[in-house]
This record gives structure tokens, C-alpha cells and sequence, in this order.
């Protein structure tokens, strides 16, 4: 996963406003069900956790399993009553963890 | 691209229901409340748009906290798990999936009180998310 991960969030939000969130992370989403050019399976590799958070505080996640197809895709909404910071975080079978941050203001 | 290996029919052939029953705990789901936004005919099972909405307030004591998806006809039926919380505001989602052939694709919520609602809807595929 060496590509940073794609986020797309309005910059401003009125107090209590919902807001939507888009993301998308590269990544082969390698599913083991595949075999290589020998015939031997290619052994499984995805991103099997997508988390969420603002200010700290839990938004939204998901455990992904490998019939998510490659470059996963995630779109959710989030209740906005305070200016913060969201917190992304994505990790992969191997342990990695990418991670991102957005911030959001008040409008008004 | 993926290759899955197909499997001989359209029946529910893998942990489709094990996956729902170790979820639901064995309890029954009500029809309701879900709605399943997902092609009628997908022509590449590779990448499925999947756009789910549950009916809640999303309050932080009536809120939907858990969502399931399943596939019964792909090598395994495990989709994804999703986790909401009254932060989310909405409980609407979308994300992409892989269908192996045609079948149904079940999503089952629980409810903050722990009450459960299912919705599903079949899948037409006309290549596999398999290559074949």
C-alpha cells in the first residue's frame, strides 16, 4: 500500500450537519483463491480493517474480507457537532497500517 | 484479474449460514427497514456497487450498530462486516464487492436494542468476478 489513500470531505460543515465521507486506498485486494502461472495458489493479502474516528471517538469501521473488490472503495456519512480531526486507518493481512488525518472546520 | 474458482450451481454451496446464524445468534431477522442498492445485471463481477441504507434515528440509544453482508454463491460468502455508531448520522454505506457468479447478496442489521432486520437481493452476473 504505497500510494497515499484518496479522501474526499467537505472543509467546513455546520454545527450538526451530516456529512459524507469518500475514500480509496490502493491495494491488489489479493483474494487466495487465485493460482500464479504454476498452478500454486497465491497466497491471500487484503486490507481487512477500515476504521474511522473523530476527535478520538469511534465513527465508523469495517472488517473487509476478500470478496471486497481491489482498490477498496468506502463511503459513509458522519454527524459534525464540533471542529476536529477525522483519523483513517487501514490495515493489511501483513500487520501495515496506513493511515491519514482530515481536518473540519465550523462554518459560521 | 480475479480468478475464483466457480462453483457447480447457484445454491447456497458455502458458510452463508453459518456466517448469519454465528451473527444474528441464531435468532430470527424481520424483513424491513434495509434497503439494497445493487445492479440487477452486474457485467463484471469484479467490482459490484453495493450502496446499503437502514432506517434509524441514529440517537445514541436507537441506532443501528452492526451490518453484515454475505454472498451465498462466491467461494466464500463473507462480504464485510460494517460498524456504525450515532456519530455516523446516517446508516447508509457504499462500498464495491466481488460476485464469483450469479446469486443473492443477504445484508442483515442489528439494532442497538439487539433487534435484527434482513433485506437481500439477486445478482445477475454475467462475467465472474473469476475470470471466466
Amino acid at each position: 500500500m504505497a500510494d497515499k489513500p484518496r479522501i474526499k470531505l467537505p472543509k467546513e460543515a455546520k454545527k450538526g450537519e451530516i456529512i459524507q465521507i469518500k475514500t480509496l486506498v490502493s491495494h491488489l485486494m489479493e483474494s487466495g483463491q487465485r493460482k500464479d502461472a504454476q498452478g500454486k495458489p497465491i497466497p491471500r493479502k487484503i486490507v481487512n480493517k477500515f476504521a474511522c474516528e473523530f476527535n478520538g471517538k469511534p465513527v465508523f469501521s469495517c472488517a473487509l474480507e476478500p470478496a471486497i473488490s481491489a482498490n477498496p472503495y468506502i463511503q459513509f456519512d458522519a454527524r459534525i457537532d464540533e471542529e476536529g480531526t477525522f483519523k483513517f486507518a487501514w490495515t493489511d493481512d501483513d500487520g501495515s497500517v496506513v493511515a491519514a488525518e482530515e481536518k473540519i472546520a465550523l462554518k459560521g | 484479474l480475479t480468478v475464483m474458482p466457480m462453483a457447480a450451481n447457484a445454491e447456497p454451496s458455502n458458510d452463508a449460514a453459518e456466517l448469519i446464524k454465528k451473527f444474528t445468534d441464531g435468532k430470527e431477522a424481520a424483513k424491513g427497514k434495509i434497503t439494497l442498492d445493487l445492479p440487477e445485471i452486474a457485467e463484471n463481477g469484479n467490482t459490484v456497487p453495493l450502496a446499503l441504507t437502514v432506517e434509524s434515528p441514529m440517537t445514541s440509544d436507537n441506532y443501528v450498530k452492526e451490518v453484515l453482508f454475505v454472498a451465498d454463491g462466491n467461494p466464500n460468502a463473507g462480504v464485510a462486516t460494517l460498524m456504525f455508531t450515532p456519530m455516523s448520522g446516517k446508516a447508509e454505506a457504499s462500498i464495491r464487492i466481488r460476485l464469483a457468479q450469479t446469486q443473492n447478496v443477504i445484508a442483515i442489521a442489528k439494532m442497538s436494542d439487539g433487534s435484527l432486520f434482513t433485506e437481500r437481493k439477486t445478482v445477475k452476473v454475467t462475467i465472474g468476478g473469476c475470470g471466466g
